[in-house]
C-alpha cells in the first residue's frame, strides 16, 4: 500500500480539510485549513475533490519517505521542498504537482501557510465527518494530534500515470488592509475604538496559533463592560478582552466566547489572515455587507479561474522558468508587511 | 430581538443582553424551527442569542436575516423546548467546597443541599466539546469566578460560577469553583450522539 512514512514531523503538521460541519452546537469548532484556498488549489493540482484532507505545514514542514507505491503530491504556499532520490537532491517547486517514487525522501523546510496534498487522498477515517485535526480536544485522525516521527499515513491508492499540473501563476491573495464588517458588538466600544481599529497598524503576536492571532497595537476602549453573556463566534471575529488588546480568531476558535467582538474579518480575506505569521503587520478596513459579498464572489471566481488555467505538463519539465519570476515578486509583495 | 451581522457568513439573533430563562427559551424555540431555510450551515444556541452560520455562496445575509426575523417574531409564546432529563451522581468533594461554603455563609451540607436541590437546564454547549453551561444556580450560591484561574482543572470536576454550573469534559484551565466530581463521559466522538448533554436538556444532581 502506498504510504508516507514520517521521518521528522516538522514543527506542527496537521491533517486538515475544509472543516468539520454540524457540531458547533456541541462545542466542537470547525477547525480545517487556515488557508482553504491553498487547500483547494493543492487538491485540484492532484485531481482531488476540493475538500480532500491534506497536510497543513506550519513554520517547518515534515520529512517523509515514500513507501509501497508511486505517490503524486502537490504543494501550495511558501515552502522550501527538496527531493532525495538515489543520492541526488532536487528542489521541488511549490504550486505544482510532483510524482514521487518508492524510496524517495521529501524534505520540507521553512513553510508558512503551506499545504501538501496527495493524489487520491489519505486512507484515514474521518472523525465526526471530517479529517480536520483539532488538537485541543484530540479530534481527528491520528487521535487528533499533530504528526509525530514514525507515523505512517496510508494513501487511498497509488498515483496514476499522467502529466503533472501547475498553477499558471501563484494565486493572488490580495494585499492591503483586511476588510471587516463592524460588529456584532461594536456598540460595546467607545466611538474611537472602531476608528482606531481601521486606521492603526497591528502586529501579530508571537503566540499566534490555529486558534487565533493576538494583535499588538493601540488598545480598543470599551464603553460597556468587556464581558458579555457568552455567544457564538466564527473565524474572523475580532474579540477584545478587558485589556483592550484585540484577538483575531481563526479555525480552531472556541465556539462561544464571553468578550465583546468589535468587528469580523470578511470570508474573502480569511485565507490571507490565516497565512499570517508572528511579526506580520495587519491593517483593517471597514466595508459594508455588499462589498463583502462581492469580494467573496470575486475570490470564488478567481479560484475557479486558477483551477481552469492549470497547465498540464510532462514530468521533468522545469516549470521554474515559467513563473519563478512571478513567485519571487509575489513573495516580496507578501512580505511587505513584515517590517 | 435584533439581528447583528457576524461577518458575511453568520449573524446573531439576539433576544436579550443578559442571561435569562425567557431569552434562552426563545433561542431554543427559534433554533427548532430554522431547519428548512436554505443556505443555513449550522447554528450555535447560547444563553440569549442564536448564531446562524450560512453559506454565502448559497444565500445572502439580507434575505436570510429577513426570513429568520420573521420566524423569530412569530414566536409570540415561545414553546418550551424539552430535551432529555439526566440524573448525574456527584461526589461533593471539590477542593473549593469549604471556601464556597464560607463565602456563601452556609455549612458544607447546606451548599450540597442547595446545589443538588435544583433541576438545571442546559442553556448551551461551548468552551470545549461537550462542556454544558447549566443554569440557574440558586441565588444563595452565586459567586464570581475565582480571581486566580487554575491552570488545570481535572476532567469530571463539577464547577460553578455566577448563575451557572458545569462539569469539565477534559482536563483544562478553568476559573470556576470546584465543588464535586462525577464519573460521566461528557463527549465521545465514537457515540452516535457525541455529547451527553444537549441544549434544552434538564439535569439533576444526586449526592453520593
Amino acid at each position: 500500500m502506498a504510504a508516507l512514512h514520517i521521518l521528522r514531523p516538522g514543527l506542527f503538521t496537521t491533517l486538515q480539510d475544509l472543516g468539520r460541519v454540524g457540531f458547533r452546537d456541541l462545542g466542537v469548532p470547525p477547525a480545517g485549513a487556515l488557508d482553504p484556498v491553498g487547500l483547494r488549489l493543492a487538491n485540484a493540482l492532484v485531481g482531488n475533490a476540493p475538500g480532500e484532507g491534506a497536510l497543513e505545514l506550519s513554520y517547518v514542514g515534515p520529512t517523509l519517505r515514500v513507501e509501497g507505491g508511486n505517490i503524486r503530491i502537490a504543494l501550495t504556499g511558501p515552502v522550501a521542498a527538496r527531493r532525495l532520490r538515489d543520492g541526488e537532491v532536487a528542489v521541488l517547486d511549490s504550486n505544482r504537482s510532483h510524482l514521487l517514487l518508492p524510496g524517495d525522501v521529501l524534505e520540507l523546510g521553512a513553510a508558512s501557510g503551506a499545504t501538501l496534498a496527495v493524489e487520491g487522498g489519505f486512507g484515514l477515517s474521518p472523525v465526526l465527518g471530517s479529517l480536520a485535526t483539532y488538537t485541543r480536544a484530540g479530534l481527528g485522525p491520528l487521535g487528533g494530534r499533530a504528526l509525530a516521527a514514525g507515523d505512517v499515513l496510508p494513501l487511498n491508492r497509488p498515483a496514476v500515470e499522467r502529466g503533472e499540473k501547475a498553477l499558471a501563476a501563484p494565486f493572488d491573495y490580495g494585499s492591503g488592509p483586511l476588510r471587516v464588517i463592524a460588529g456584532p458588538q461594536d456598540d460595546h466600544f467607545t466611538p474611537e475604538a472602531l476608528q482606531t481599529l481601521v486606521s492603526a497598524e497591528y502586529r501579530v503576536g508571537k503566540d499566534a496559533d490555529r486558534m487565533g492571532l493576538r494583535l499588538e497595537g493601540p488598545v480598543l476602549g470599551h464603553a460597556k463592560p468587556p464581558g458579555i453573556a457568552s455567544d457564538g463566534l466564527v473565524a474572523g471575529c475580532i474579540q477584545v478582552p478587558g485589556n483592550g488588546a484585540p484577538i483575531l480568531l481563526l479555525a480552531d476558535h472556541q465556539t462561544v466566547g464571553g468578550y465583546a467582538k468589535i468587528a469580523t474579518v470578511i470570508s474573502a480575506d480569511l485565507p490571507r489572515a490565516g497565512r499570517s505569521l508572528p511579526g506580520d503587520v495587519l491593517c483593517f478596513r471597514r466595508v459594508g455587507m455588499e462589498e463583502a459579498e462581492a469580494a467573496r464572489a470575486d475570490l470564488e471566481r478567481r479560484v475557479a479561474a486558477a483551477i481552469a488555467a492549470m497547465a498540464e505538463t510532462r514530468d521533468g519539465l522545469d516549470l521554474a522558468a515559467l513563473y519563478n519570476a512571478n513567485l519571487v515578486s509575489g513573495m516580496v509583495a507578501g512580505g511587505e508587511d513584515e517590517g | 430581538m435584533r439581528i447583528l451581522p457576524v461577518g458575511d457568513t453568520a449573524f446573531s439573533v439576539e433576544f436579550a443582553e443578559t442571561l435569562s430563562e425567557a431569552a434562552n427559551a426563545r433561542v431554543m424555540a427559534l433554533n427548532a424551527v430554522l431547519g428548512d431555510l436554505p443556505g443555513i450551515v449550522e447554528t450555535v444556541p447560547s444563553f440569549r442569542a442564536l448564531l446562524v452560520v450560512f453559506d454565502p455562496l448559497l444565500t445572502r445575509f439580507a434575505p436570510l436575516a429577513e426570513a429568520v426575523a420573521g420566524l423569530a417574531e412569530g414566536l409570540v409564546e415561545a414553546p418550551s423546548v424539552t430535551g432529555k432529563h439526566h440524573r448525574i451522581k456527584i461526589r461533593y468533594d471539590g477542593p473549593d467546597l469549604p471556601a464556597v461554603a464560607q463565602a456563601c455563609g452556609l455549612t458544607l451540607t447546606q451548599v450540597i443541599d442547595a446545589h443538588a436541590g435544583c433541576t438545571y437546564r442546559v442553556h448551551m454547549l461551548g468552551f470545549m466539546p461537550g462542556f454544558a453551561y447549566m443554569a440557574e444556580l440558586p441565588p444563595v450560591l452565586r459567586l464570581p469566578r475565582r480571581a486566580e484561574p487554575r491552570l488545570k482543572v481535572p476532567a469530571g470536576s463539577l464547577a460553578m460560577a455566577d448563575a451557572m454550573t458545569a462539569i469539565y469534559p477534559w482536563d483544562s484551565p478553568g476559573g470556576w469553583h470546584l465543588i464535586g466530581s462525577a464519573d460521566v463521559v461528557l463527549f465521545d466522538q465514537a457515540r452516535a450522539l457525541p455529547a451527553l448533554f444537549a441544549p434544552g436538556d434538564t439535569v439533576a444532581f444526586e449526592a453520593v
